[in-house]
């Protein structure tokens, strides 16, 4: 099967440069906002959108993301109303990938069987979810392949040699990885640690590889670009979306631009990248 | 009663860290290898005599192991059934069972060379127990603690400041003690070579609930052999209170296929369990859900998202219990109850007339059914009932609510 995420990746290819992956919480600071952010992506440079399901408990992520999933779970966020602003985008974009990240409860909850039907329906092409390991794989993973959603797996510098192939097995789509052990939102990733990782990432695999973790600007993009296949940014975005907040944590005027230019600029440097090598 | 169960209740959990459905490893990926690693290790010192005799020379030495097997002859004049008795895991060093726990993984924290340990608390027992075991043998040590509880339990920080650890107030979510654990889990993604993670209840990502039961099974040990030379044979039935169930299980577990034996769990039923999102009784109010590592019975709304609960008692107010009850529950060798509030106040303050004994809020829930379950019984009915840790912690909190007596 080929996936939204598989054609996008073969696209980039062909063009020479890396995809930004860019990553929102469903339902910050509010769900209309959170639409308009989500279809303003593409147009800002987005290739592929990860969507954050908020879980009141996201114990691999830093305050920035955090914030995020209370802040959408008080404006009345949900899994329902995930699956339907993705469906509400789809129906306007056809082509940009979607990617669901999040952690199992909300789905193990919503249930496995009936989340990936609702979400192939919607339109989601990937699932991210933080607390599935390879070893739990019969949980999610296996049955998402049979549905045909990809499962992207989380690699990280614990992730050695030995272990790789297990966290490769069952992933498509693409491959992220964590360039630091940490939580989101931690401290910029050493560069020359990132190309070796991703070096070795690719002696195992044929997937592209995504780098995350400590992307805040178009210079940190553009310097893992040219090492890696795709730049992931999430709280970054999620900080420029909170300064653009009022003080009750309510969107502005100011809300949409804050995050499409940023987009703008990291967009900009991811292009510049392969460029810079070429 | 029992269709279809197991040969034996006490082979769980399975090599994957099941519990029949309940268990399991879900974690993120940077933790995975740390498990793995813990797991290994753990099988080694389980193995080698001389980690076991150096854990028995602490119980002995150090926390003051065996603790007694008390007849509690004035409860059982009052309740006129059962004869009662009072494990006296309160008379333990630090006030609770919690460092049965806490020795066994600080030794094999120091095996495997980590000198960097990280816990999580709520009431502050299993962080009071943990900073002791770190200034015993000179480790650093990061106490996570909801903001909520720091304020309600500040004794225990200051015990725990005292003893050289440092207490990190949690301000995420709603600052109690699952957010204090989501911290630890936060700290541990981040500093992975150098830290152990000490969890204080029988929960989290498998070998944890295996591994802390284990620990906590000196409880359920001595009691066997406590009876069986008091009474001459194996007690009628057993009570304890459960938050995330590691007093409880370390009691029960010994006992699991002893067909004679009943087994009671006491969850907290805070304002009552027909109240919403008022009480802290997974089992009697949750559904299964993943948190925190395991699959196990949570409180959650429909969609997924995990409830605060609430409890008078600080170190049963959890949303979740650990994966081993949960399969005990399911497959009904165990028999969950639940005491509110209420119920354990008067339960406190009776054995503290009664007995002398000024017992933890936990364990002031296990009584309360005590009195109930006892009353219902003939007079040569062996009953007993875990005192998991003293109430010196909880007397400002019990003279609050009791109007300043």
């Amino acid at each position: 099967m080929t996936t939204r995420i598989d054609k996008r990746f073969g696209e980039l290819r062909t063009e020479g440069r890396a995809a930004l992956v860019t990553f929102l919480m469903c339902g910050d600071p509010d769900l209309a906002t959170s639409l308009q952010l989500i279809e303003a992506l593409p147009g800002a440079g987005a290739d592929v959108i990860e969507i954050g399901m908020p879980f009141t408990d996201p114990m691999a992520d830093g305050p920035s993301i955090q914030a995020a999933g209370l802040r959408a779970l008080k404006a009345g966020g949900s899994m329902i109303k995930t699956l339907e602003m993705v469906a509400a985008f789809r129906a306007g974009n056809d082509h940009t990938p979607i990617v669901l990240m999040g952690y199992y409860n909300p789905i193990y909850v919503y249930g496995v069987e009936r989340f990936l039907k609702d979400a192939k329906a919607a339109g989601v092409d990937g699932l991210i979810v933080v607390d599935l390991p390879p070893e739990e794989d019969a949980e999610l993973c296996i049955p998402a392949l049979g549905a045909g959603v990809n499962f992207i797996r989380l690699a990280t510098p614990t992730t050695d040699d030995k272990r790789l192939p297990k966290v490769l097995t069952n992933t498509s789509g693409f491959v992220y990885y964590v360039s630091i052990n940490g939580v989101t939102g931690a401290a910029i990733a050493d560069y020359s640690m990132v190309s070796e990782a991703v070096r070795r990432i690719k002696g195992h695999t044929d997937l592209p590889v995504a780098v995350g973790f400590g992307v805040k600007n178009a210079e940190n993009a553009k310097a893992i670009a040219t090492h890696a296949d795709g730049v992931v940014v999430g709280s970054a975005l999620i900080d420029a979306l909170k300064r653009s907040l009022d003080s009750q944590d309510r969107a502005t005027g100011d809300t949409v631009a804050a995050v499409t230019n940023l987009v703008s600029q990291i967009a900009g440097g991811v292009r510049a990248a392969r460029k810079a090598v070429a | 009663m029992l269709q279809d169960h197991p040969n034996s209740f006490r082979s769980g959990p399975d090599d994957t860290g099941h519990f029949g459905m309940f268990g399991g490893r879900f974690v993120a990926e940077t933790l995975m290898p740390l498990v793995l690693d813990l797991e290994k290790a753990y099988a080694a010192a389980k193995a080698d005599p001389a980690y076991q005799a150096e854990l028995d020379h602490l119980a002995t030495h150090y926390v003051g192991r065996p603790s007694p097997l008390y007849y509690a002859q004035r409860m059982t004049e009052h309740f006129g059934g059962a004869k009662i008795y009072f494990k006296r895991d309160e008379l333990n060093h630090t006030g609770a069972h919690k460092i049965n726990n806490v020795l066994g993984q600080i030794l094999l924290a120091m095996r495997m060379g980590k000198k960097r340990i990280i816990a999580e608390t709520g009431a502050g027992q299993h962080g009071v127990a943990t900073a002791t075991a770190c200034a015993k043998y000179g480790l650093e040590c990061i106490v996570y603690m909801g903001a909520v509880d720091v304020e309600r339990q500040a004794p225990n920080v200051f015990r725990m400041k005292m003893l050289g650890a440092t207490v990190v107030p949690v301000q995420s979510g709603a600052r109690t003690l699952k957010d204090a654990m989501n911290e630890a889990l936060r700290d541990w993604v981040t500093n992975v070579d150098s830290t152990f993670y000490c969890i204080g209840t029988a929960a989290g990502p498998h070998p944890y609930p295996m591994m802390v039961r284990d620990f906590q099974c000196v409880i359920g040990n001595e009691v066997r052999e406590q009876m069986m030379a008091a009474e001459g044979r194996l007690p009628d039935s057993l009570v304890a209170a459960i938050g995330g169930g590691s007093n409880a299980i370390g009691l029960f577990h010994p006992f699991l296929d002893d067909p004679s034996v009943e087994i009671f769990g006491v969850e907290a039923a805070g304002h009552g369990l027909a109240e919403p999102n008022g009480h802290a009784a997974s089992l009697a109010g949750g559904k299964p859900g993943v948190l925190h590592g395991n699959r196990t019975y949570l409180l959650m709304d429909d969609d997924g998202q995990i409830l605060e609960g609430h409890s008078i008692s600080a170190g049963l107010d959890y949303p979740g219990i650990g994966p081993e009850h949960a399969w005990l529950r399911d497959v009904g060798r165990v028999k969950y109850l639940s005491a509110t509030d209420k119920e354990a106040l008067d339960a406190f303050q009776l054995c503290c007339r009664l007995e002398g004994i000024i017992p933890a809020l936990e364990p002031a829930h296990a009584l309360a059914k005590v009195g109930e379950l006892a009353a219902q019984k003939p007079k040569d009915h062996l009953m007993v009932m875990n005192m998991c840790g003293r109430g010196d912690k909880d007397i400002f909190n019990v003279a609050e609510v009791l109007g300043g007596m």
